[in-house]
């Protein structure tokens, strides 16, 4: 009696319910009621607000700070994206060798990764100052040339505040990418070398197809991530010198809860979210079908 | 082919000298939170009459211990509910075709592509209508709803990989659905379970922007909050900031390098999920 045994064993409709309704609270029904606001001049108080059409957006590309926004955060994702996958492969790399610490080292390299990024950033604050224990140490070392206001500088802030955040995260790439590199089994290894093929071509022909969902998820981590940037942003520089570090993130921040203009802050918020949609689905359709092509 | 040459002794030595180079902030870190105020030698040369005067003081003055109640009470409250109601979710959204289910999995996949920064605006004004603004209760429902899709979506992509077989038995022996669920499908759901409970504990003990908003001008802080208000009022007192900075990050690397290998394999664990 298959019918009789399969109406038995589906699990009811209800067991969603609970999981439906908050994210309808809190994600759903508050998302769309933003996007509708994004086209008033909501002021986030008064009950009272009306319809102004796309004057928020075009009011938003006359304003230089924003425009100046959008790029800081498309420039801040992709430098993430590259140079912490490029140093956590390469940590990944080093720590699935035969090295004796690989373990200790794992634990130790990752470990930033856990750690409040709002705590590591008014650490950072402290060192990259111009007294600061990174000027300090290119002073003892002989690189006294290198010493410089890392943050209140416009040319070098925002590439600092990036190198915070591959200081923190590189151990997560790591991470991933280890587990990557410990799916590939040593069997292919050993087969490939009998084979006359060196490290350099092993690695290109066995191990690099074998990491495309390590890749994947990396990167969909790491580009999400720096589009999103707040905390660090927030406690390094809080957006200055000026605007030279503001992503559109700390901007939605400042325009709502120091300016009061909420309608304006969405319709930043609305730009986020395409951004990010555009980025995400982007690359779901260029990895997926490199992942299809290689296996 | 994992013998040790000369080359892995140069790879282990490069590799332990990056370990020093990414452990330097640390240093310098514990160095200046031991270090009297009097003391303005270079940041980098070690203290030379270590106190931890500053400690006691950041405790006293900081709140923290308060901030840290909040804190563990919003983290537990939060990543229980949401891995009670996503692994519930996850059941039905796994295993049956209808078309709601696929729709229901699709407004969830959905909900990981949407930033937190659109809906929290909007929420901001629900909570406060609901008098919730400034309690921590605002936060536990927010990350209750918030940290949904992506756990579902863990949850789901575990389930789907999982044979029907011991649930049918069991539901053919006379379970209840959720008999059926209770001890039968989640406690094969462990695996993954863990790697959930380790990456929403710690988004939502990490997390500063919504208790930004939502504790604002409240007493109830939150860690992060709590320390970014510490900076703002002990703006140059950079030692105290820093044994504040200690005291913060304390917990969290304990808790971390007891349980690494749960924790690391958890981080990890999204790769097979």
């Amino acid at each position: 009696m298959p019918k009789v045994r399969r109406a038995r064993t589906t699990p009811p409709w209800w067991f969603a319910l609970p999981a439906m309704l908050l994210f309808a609270f809190v994600v759903l029904v508050p998302s769309a009621r933003g996007v509708y606001y994004a086209f008033t001049d909501w002021d986030g108080l008064d009950p009272g607000f009306s319809f102004v059409g796309l004057d928020n957006f075009s009011a938003m590309f006359r304003d230089a700070d924003a425009v100046q926004a959008i790029w800081h955060t498309l420039l801040i994702a992709v430098a993430i994206t590259v140079v912490q996958n490029a140093l956590g492969l390469l940590l990944a790399l080093g720590v699935n060798s035969a090295i004796k610490s690989r373990n200790v080292l794992r634990v130790f390299l990752f470990a930033p990764a856990v750690i409040t990024p709002i705590v590591t950033a008014y650490l950072w604050r402290n060192l990259l100052g111009p007294d600061g224990a990174v000027n300090s140490l290119f002073g003892v070392v002989g690189l006294g040339g290198w010493r410089q206001d890392w943050l209140g500088s416009p040319q070098v802030a925002l590439w600092s505040v990036i190198g915070v955040i591959v200081w923190q995260y590189a151990g997560y790439s790591m991470v991933i990418f280890l587990a990557g590199l410990q799916s590939v089994p040593k069997e292919i290894h050993e087969a490939a070398a009998i084979d006359g093929a060196g490290p350099v071509r092993r690695f290109w022909s066995v191990t690099r197809p074998l990491l495309a969902p390590a890749l994947t998820i990396n990167l969909m981590l790491s580009i999400i991530g720096g589009i999103k940037l707040f905390d660090q942003v927030y406690a390094l520089t809080g957006g200055g010198p000026g605007h030279a570090t503001d992503t559109l993130s700390t901007l939605i921040y400042k325009d709502a809860f120091t300016l009061g203009e909420f309608g304006y802050s969405i319709a930043l918020a609305v730009v986020l979210t395409v951004i990010v949609a555009v980025a995400s689905t982007g690359q779901y359709l260029v990895l997926s079908r490199n992942e299809r092509a290689t296996s | 082919m994992n013998r040790y040459r000369r080359h892995t002794f140069a790879l282990e030595l490069s590799m332990i000298a990056i370990a020093l180079v990414v452990g330097f902030p640390v240093y310098v870190l514990v160095n200046l939170a031991v270090r009297p105020a009097s003391d303005t030698s270079s940041p980098i040369s070690p203290t030379t009459s270590p106190t931890l005067h500053n400690f006691t003081q950041a405790w006293q003055q900081g709140a923290l211990g308060g901030a840290l109640g909040n804190s563990v009470l919003v983290t537990a409250c939060s990543v229980f509910v949401v891995l009670a109601v996503s692994s519930l979710a996850a059941y039905p959204l796994a295993r049956v075709t209808a078309r709601w289910s696929r729709g229901t999995f699709l407004a969830f996949l959905l909900g990981l592509v949407l930033p937190f920064q659109l809906a929290s605006l909007p929420l901001y004004q629900t909570m406060r209508d609901l008098g919730l603004l400034g309690t921590p209760w605002a936060l536990v429902l927010f990350y209750s709803g918030l940290q949904v899709p992506f756990t579902v979506f863990l949850y789901v992509g575990f389930l789907r990989a999982l044979p029907r077989d011991f649930e049918d038995a069991a539901l053919i022996d006379g379970c209840t659905p959720l008999q059926g669920f209770r001890y039968v499908v989640l406690p094969m759901l462990k695996p993954i379970t863990v790697t959930a409970l380790v990456l929403n504990t710690v988004a939502v003990w990490n997390d500063f922007f919504t208790p930004l908003l939502y504790l604002s001008g409240s007493a109830q802080q939150t860690m992060p909050v709590a320390i970014a208000g510490f900076v703002g009022q002990y703006v140059t007192d950079w030692n105290l900031i820093f044994a504040a900075l200690v005291i913060s990050i304390l917990p969290v690397l304990l808790v971390y390098f007891l349980l690494q290998r749960s924790i690391i394999n958890g981080f990890a664990g999204g790769l097979r999920g």
